[in-house]
């Protein structure tokens, strides 16, 4: 039986990746007055419903959509969270 | 020899290339909307400049995707020529033709210059018309165009002569300071191993009328209508 799922996924910029955008944001935050705050990194938020058999089968579909479309494995991690939606 | 260029919604320098393969060279040129599939007629793939599906997520994500795609994948594997300019270039890393990431400029902006370039080897079809080591001048336009890859990968592009153009000083000299957008060993284009696919962020098709003050890059062409023909 399918169910239906919400999935929560972060795109974020490998260590060794520089992310200059980060760093002019950092430099925002402390003319803001905020003087320690640092390591400011810049990443994506996508979310999204799919079908799915169960948890894994959503998982495994996560995974191919993320390793080949929302995320560059050369430059960017990915993490995800889901859950199930219960239909009313 | 045939050219065929590219164009996704969001091309926006496919007719720029045209005029230089078929205005300037008289050469047959066909322009392929990416989702053709049938291009067994084509001798060179161009993938153009541009914003390809408004460069949204990634520059160049999207367009992997495309129907066309396959199809370019199968002529670069059958040994045919490839040719990514700019959004080609971060095209051809997304699908992974070419190694590595075109990620955001160093200093955040988006450049729009004429820069010079050198030339690192000339035994490819692509550079066959200049000497070795010598200095171009190309435009070059684009926010993400800081050429990224890991060690490994980097180590092996040097290692098999597959950086062909570095971004460099007047007098040839490679430093941070001649190197727009922060590339990696100031890295401006790379070839695949075999040498059949080309990406560069500059561009060599807004350099090919003498009319427009540059034409440092119409010998790529030329060389490769020699090679070709």
């Amino acid at each position: 039986m399918a169910n239906n799922y919400h999935a929560r996924i972060y795109v974020t910029l490998r260590s060794s990746v520089l992310d200059p955008a980060g760093t002019a944001v950092e430099s925002g935050i402390k003319q803001m007055g905020y003087s320690g705050v640092e390591g400011v990194r810049i990443g994506k938020y996508i979310e999204m419903k799919l079908t799915a058999e169960d948890e894994t089968d959503a998982k495994t579909q996560l995974d191919r959509i993320c390793d080949r479309l929302l995320a560059n494995p050369v430059i960017e991690n990915y993490c995800f969270e889901i859950d199930r939606l219960v239909s009313g | 020899m045939k050219f065929g260029i590219i164009v996704f919604p969001g091309s926006n320098c496919d007719r720029d290339m045209a005029t230089v393969t078929q205005g300037i060279l008289n050469l047959p040129t066909r322009m392929v909307w990416h989702q053709d599939t049938d291009i067994n007629d084509l001798d060179v793939v161009v993938i153009p400049g541009g914003f390809s599906y408004g460069d949204y997520l990634r520059c160049g994500a999207i367009a992997q995707f495309s129907p066309v795609m396959n199809s370019i994948i199968e002529h670069a594997k059958a040994g045919k020529y490839v040719f990514g300019v700019c959004n080609g270039f971060q095209i051809l890393t997304e699908v992974g033709l070419l190694p590595g990431a075109l990620i955001r400029n160093r200093d955040l902006h988006f450049i729009c210059d004429r820069v010079r370039v050198r030339v690192e080897r000339n035994d490819l079809i692509w550079t066959r018309k200049y000497s070795k080591q010598q200095v171009v001048t190309y435009p070059i336009a684009h926010g993400e165009g800081r050429y990224f890859a890991d060690e490994d990968t980097l180590k092996a592009l040097e290692e098999n002569n597959q950086v062909l153009f570095r971004y460099c000083s007047a007098r040839g000299e490679i430093n941070e300071e001649h190197n727009p957008n922060g590339s990696l060993n100031s890295i401006a284009g790379i070839v695949n191993q075999q040498g059949n696919i080309l990406g560069m962020m500059p561009h060599p098709e807004r350099a090919s009328d003498a009319a427009i003050g540059i034409n440092d890059g119409l010998a790529m062409f030329e060389g490769l209508v020699m090679a070709i023909a």
